[in-house]
């Protein structure tokens, strides 16, 4: 189905904020000020984008260590991102956990960790809790191709089948798992059917195309809301830039092979751009222009405010 | 007063708080099956039903993650692990997520969640089927850990344990179930980090925790027929562990014994000993001596299990032991 072109804007300004929000931290990395370690999302836009475009602000998101699409795209801060990776007082999480810890409850991003999958069987307990109380709400795991290979998972998928939670799994399969990549961890190339031992239906989508993940993402939204139970969805996208840091090596002094050069045509933000300007829509660059304000007033925000104080709780030893 | 068994006063806290709060709910391995939980959890699903007292596939970490969730999302989890050794398969959720959850998002999210763990050992079951545990959750900031030793405090610091923000590991002893005593009807919480000193007496601080607690008690009866007179500290929580009514004790009785049901090697009795150390040491008339398990895993035979677990008896001993260093142990010692 052809989407709305307004509809088709927004999704181009989410992935074009990640974009935009995400290189300057690749400059803030560079230049020394950023230390906390990144792991950017470039490339990677189209998946954020496209599910959460699919959820209420009520639903909730769980992330791991490369989520700062997940947070801006469910609504989270610029201030409160460019706060957190220079790890400030007015940061979201208020400088306790740095760009890998993104939490905004008011607009339902509950929590990303660095742990592998960590956050796979919280977003099921939400769900469960969702289930329990009759609330209609969504909670949607994000977590990469590696995290398949962890046992939890596993557990998870069965666990949420089993009680037919609402719960969305977010594959997000770029390839590598740090620096391995997929093939030599696995035999066969066969991620979106993880699912089938557990009874959750999944399928793969291109992860480039917002549209295509949007509608994969709002069919399985409906199924969790309708008391179906969970779906796993892979979408097959790729980083552009390596496993932490902004170089574009695939890790940290592991080249990479000609594979950037293949994904870098599938420019998940340019393939939306240009079906807009081929609808016509001429005010793209205005447009990327404010998202740029947007950018430069949260990073001089978060550079003004305050650390921390350096205070460290002995609450629960302090007697 | 009433008089309930252990295990019923698990129970009971169980009923009453999922009858008045209705984000309670119980999760785990053996919830339908009289065997996992003895009695402790006997008929809450037929009670309150499966929907609230859910008994899950045997997977520990994403059930125990779950948990984190469920509490996350404003619910009042009680995650069961009917064997603790069970439990190190939810390391994750439990020491990464729900003890550091709060702190790393800047306090904005509590973790209300109770993880309840039983520890079930003896009956030639092997060292996997044994283990105490506890020392090592003890060391993790974001923790509490409470250990009941009476019937009372079963009920009362399991409720504690709900009306706290944060998670708190509840450990349970299957030795344990079979006491009885005196337990009120109403709910009722014992507030987490308050010792209890079960037996006033001025030669030695004899500090036990959870089955060991009971096992001090006995001691001070043997004790007391050779004329020797042991105050009997009831630690109940681990973390965090009434440091002042330790030291107030020990600084009177000059004399400490800690008796632990884990290794002793940075076990929570090393813990206590270097904490008496710290606040009482000019107060002590002979070195702090400990009660633990040997370094070594559970054995199963029942010969080997009678020499493995320390007791009454040996807690005794050690008494005697401390006392017979003088009124003054460290030059003795040196003497010597």
């Amino acid at each position: 189905m052809r989407p709305e072109t307004e509809w088709l804007v927004e999704r181009w300004e989410t992935m074009t904020l990640i974009r935009r929000a995400e290189e300057r931290i690749a400059e803030m990395v560079e230049s020394g000020e950023v230390r906390c370690p990144c792991h950017l999302y470039i490339g990677q836009e189209a998946v954020a984008a496209g599910v959460c475009a699919a959820l209420t602000t009520a639903d909730t998101v769980w992330g791991g260590h490369r989520s700062h699409g997940h947070y801006l795209a469910k609504g989270g801060s610029l201030a409160g991102l460019f706060g957190e990776v220079l790890l400030k007082a007015t940061g979201c999480a208020r400088g306790r956990g740095g760009s890998m810890h993104l939490a905004a409850p008011e607009v339902g991003v509950r929590g990303t960790v660095p742990i592998v999958a960590g956050t796979v069987p919280l977003a099921a307990g939400a769900a469960f809790a969702y289930k329990l109380r009759g609330d209609e709400m969504v909670a949607v795991a994000f977590f990469g191709d590696g995290a398949l290979e962890e046992g939890h998972v596993h557990e998870s998928m069965n666990l949420a089948a089993l009680y037919r939670l609402p719960l969305v799994l977010v594959c997000e399969s770029n390839l590598y798992a740090s620096h391995l990549h997929w093939s030599e961890r696995r035999v066969a190339d066969n991620l979106h059917r993880a699912g089938e031992f557990h009874s959750v239906p999944g399928q793969r989508v291109d992860g480039n195309d917002v549209v295509t993940v949007h509608a994969a993402a709002g069919a399985a939204v409906e199924r969790a809301r309708s008391g179906d139970g969970p779906t796993l969805i892979e979408c097959r996208t790729f980083r552009w830039r390596g496993h932490v840091g902004a170089s574009f090596d695939l890790d940290v002094g592991v080249e990479r092979g000609g594979e950037l050069a293949e994904w870098l045509p599938r420019d998940p933000v340019r393939r939306v751009a240009d079906q807009l300007i081929e609808r016509g829509v001429t005010d793209l660059p205005q447009r990327e222009r404010a998202i740029e304000a947007q950018i430069d007033s949260a990073v001089e925000e978060a550079r003004a405010a305050p650390q921390p104080e350096p205070e460290i709780e002995e609450t629960l030893c302090a007697r | 007063m009433r008089t309930l068994t252990y295990a019923q006063a698990i129970r009971e806290a169980h009923a009453q708080m999922l009858a008045r709060d209705a984000r309670v709910f119980v999760i785990g391995q053996g919830l339908w099956s009289p065997w996992y939980a003895g009695s402790s959890l006997e008929g809450l699903d037929s009670e309150f039903g499966c929907a609230r007292v859910v008994d899950t596939p045997v997977s520990e970490n994403a059930v125990t993650g779950m948990a984190v969730g469920a509490a996350l999302a404003g619910l009042r989890p009680i995650v069961f692990h009917p064997r603790m050794d069970f439990m190190l398969l939810a390391m994750d959720p439990i020491v990464n997520q729900a003890a550091n959850w709060s702190h790393l998002f800047g306090g904005d999210s509590g973790v209300p969640l109770v993880i309840r763990a039983a520890i079930n050992r003896g009956g030639e079951q092997g060292a996997q089927h044994s283990q105490a545990l506890h020392a090592m959750f003890m060391h993790v900031p974001g923790l509490k850990v409470v250990m009941p030793s009476t019937p009372a405090d079963a009920k009362g610091l399991l409720m504690a344990a709900m009306a706290d923000p944060g998670p708190v590991l509840y450990i349970d002893d299957r030795w344990l179930y079979a006491e009885s005593g005196e337990v009120a009807a109403e709910p009722f919480t014992v507030a987490i980090g308050e010792a209890a000193v079960r037996r006033s007496g001025s030669d030695v601080t004899l500090i036990g925790i959870s089955w060991m607690a009971s096992e001090c008690m006995r001691a001070a009866g043997i004790l007391e027929g050779e004329g020797i007179d042991a105050e009997v500290i009831d630690l109940r929580s681990l973390k965090p562990w009434d440091k002042e009514t330790v030291a107030a004790s020990v600084s009177r009785t000059g004399r400490a014994v800690v008796a632990d049901g884990g290794w002793r090697t940075a076990g929570a009795s090393a813990e206590i000993a270097a904490e008496i150390y710290e606040r009482v040491f000019d107060h002590l008339l002979a070195p702090v001596a400990r009660v633990a398990l040997p370094d070594a895993p559970a054995p199963a035979s029942r010969a080997e299990e009678q020499a493995y677990y320390p007791g009454a008896e040996q807690i005794a001993a050690t008494a005697r032991a401390v006392l017979a260093l003088g009124t003054d142990g460290r030059t003795k010692r040196a003497a010597a």
